[in-house]
């Protein structure tokens, strides 16, 4: 959803030094104020609990549900660079958990 | 020395609540998804929702609804070199996004090695001189998933890429107005958005300072003659004409001339590809040595006929499509519909400036009924060509192989 706040209007047209061959139409900027739709699906199934709680305030299920049939591995690999790169607050004992969960639903056959 | 944001100043707690009641918050909604696309991913899964609950978005591609990674659907390329505000790729890298932007209060600092702190309005940046460029935003990791094997990441089909004009101000008279001090060696941007837990990397990105003053590399508050729309980086954004989307900036507010190179995370680890032609490497293959993503190489692609489409055997058909030549302009485009054995040279269209898509297109006769691969060949004008094999990377990052087309004539 998209909310106009403001109509004010800034001309820049008038104090613009154009360059040759360019239009220079009047471009106003508005403010704005935009509502995000929700954050999607959940993971679903045994072990999603661990799942939901430690992964869905950083992304949508989505990120995770797109990815192609990794192997457990690579699922380990990924959480943990959430955990260490990207200071994901997951808690250590849920780790086997996340990645039993991930290579059950998304892992290479 | 950090200034402070505008805007909704904490959004990160009520994201770290949400997720601990998620059962309550996170439920699926109706609105996002209307009708599903199969991206050609191999192995997939390809199946993603097309969007239109986006704000200021049109039909998307949703590949990922937090942070909002969102993907101009392919056939929006047949319609022109300039891709419609409203359907130009969208991606972010954290989840807490300034939703609201007071064109008032907006301010934007240049700090660090300079002479003059600023502290810039909007009004102030308007008073810059005007300028535009045509220039082409790909994202490093566009085409991600067709990558073999397939890698971790957002995956993306071809369409995390657009072409607009962009209207700004030039960055080079923003940090001559500040002053740059000798001995600068980068300049940092930094936007509105931040990480969703207290220690995350800020997302941050660096250009060497001669780069950042040569003129070309802007700020714009528009694109296509419209301001942007502030998933695309409302109110001013980083254009870096010929590099990767990863340095345009969005929604800059701290401009930082820096005396040391810049060793952020996301300089020195992420985005960073190996040093070898075409960002090539094997598998498991170790000891490559990385450097940052940098300028784009060319790419081109057939916008009116689709994989697996049947056209007339004995019959003019007419090809079409988009080229860009990365840091350089196109030369020439090339198509084959013998799987490479032979190339014909295409008609290219009205040229809008070097670094941005150009339309080329060819007719083409198949001599019979049967199974025909087209191929599309971009050449820059730096003489550099796409390749015919496919790089791999476990980032997936820098994909421009020769696209190939497999269709029937009948």
């Amino acid at each position: 959803m998209l909310h106009k706040t403001s109509a004010l209007a800034l001309l820049s047209a008038a104090v613009s030094t154009p360059l040759a061959g360019y239009a220079q139409s009047p471009i106003t900027l508005e403010s704005v104020s935009i509502d995000l739709p929700d954050r999607g699906i959940m993971f679903t199934g045994p072990g999603s609990d661990a799942v939901n709680n430690n992964c869905l305030a950083c992304h949508s299920a989505s990120m995770v549900l797109n990815q192609p049939a990794l192997p457990t591995a690579a699922w380990q690999a990924e959480a943990e660079k959430m955990i260490h790169v990207y200071k994901a607050p997951v808690d250590e004992k849920d780790v086997p958990k996340i990645v039993e969960y991930l290579a059950r639903v998304q892992g290479a056959k | 020395m950090k200034i402070e944001h505008v805007g909704p100043t904490f959004t990160r707690r009520r994201l770290l609540g949400h997720a601990g009641m998620a059962g309550l918050t996170l439920a699926a909604g109706p609105a996002l998804a209307q009708t599903i696309v199969e991206l050609p991913l191999p192995g997939g899964p390809g199946e993603r929702p097309i969007t239109t609950a986006f704000p200021q978005k049109g039909a998307m591609i949703l590949q990922r609804s937090r942070p909002p990674l969102l993907e101009t659907p392919f056939e929006v390329f047949d319609k022109g070199v300039f891709t419609p505000d409203d359907q130009f790729y969208v991606r972010w890298h954290w989840a807490v996004i300034q939703t609201d932007v007071d064109v008032d209060k907006f301010r934007v600092a240049v700090r660090g090695h300079v002479n003059q702190v600023l502290s810039l309005s909007l009004k102030d940046i308007l008073s810059f001189p005007r300028v535009e460029i045509a220039a082409v935003n790909q994202c490093s990791g566009n085409s991600r998933g067709f990558f073999q094997p397939r890698v971790a990441g957002g995956e993306w089909a071809n369409g995390a890429m657009g072409n607009a004009r962009w209207t700004g101000v030039r960055l080079k008279d923003v940090l001559d107005r500040a002053g740059v001090k000798g001995g600068a060696v980068q300049v940092r941007f930094n936007g509105t958005d931040e990480p969703v837990v207290p220690d995350g990397p800020k997302f941050m990105k660096s250009l060497d300072i001669d780069h950042a003053r040569d003129g070309e590399v802007m700020m714009a508050y528009a694109m296509n003659g419209r301001q942007l729309p502030l998933l695309n980086g409302f109110p001013l954004r980083l254009v870096v004409p010929g590099w990767y989307g990863t340095y345009w900036i969005k929604a800059i507010n701290d401009i930082e001339v820096l005396d040391q190179p810049d060793d952020n995370y996301w300089m020195k680890i992420a985005y960073t590809i190996p040093d070898t032609p075409h960002a090539d490497m094997s598998p498991g293959q170790t000891g490559v040595k990385m450097v940052p993503i940098n300028r784009m190489p060319p790419r081109s692609f057939i916008t009116n006929i689709k994989s697996g489409e049947t056209v007339r055997a004995n019959a003019p058909t007419l090809v079409r499509g988009i080229a860009f030549g990365g840091d350089a302009d196109v030369a020439r485009v090339d198509l084959s519909s013998d799987s490479g054995k032979t190339w014909q040279a295409t008609t290219l269209g009205k040229d809008e400036g070097k670094f941005s898509f150009r339309q080329w297109q060819a007719s083409v006769t198949l001599p019979g009924a049967g199974n025909y691969t087209l191929m599309v060949r971009c050449t820059n004008g730096s003489g550099v060509a796409q390749p015919d094999q496919a790089n791999w990377n476990p980032s997936g990052f820098s994909r421009n192989v020769i696209e190939t087309t497999p269709i029937i004539a009948a």
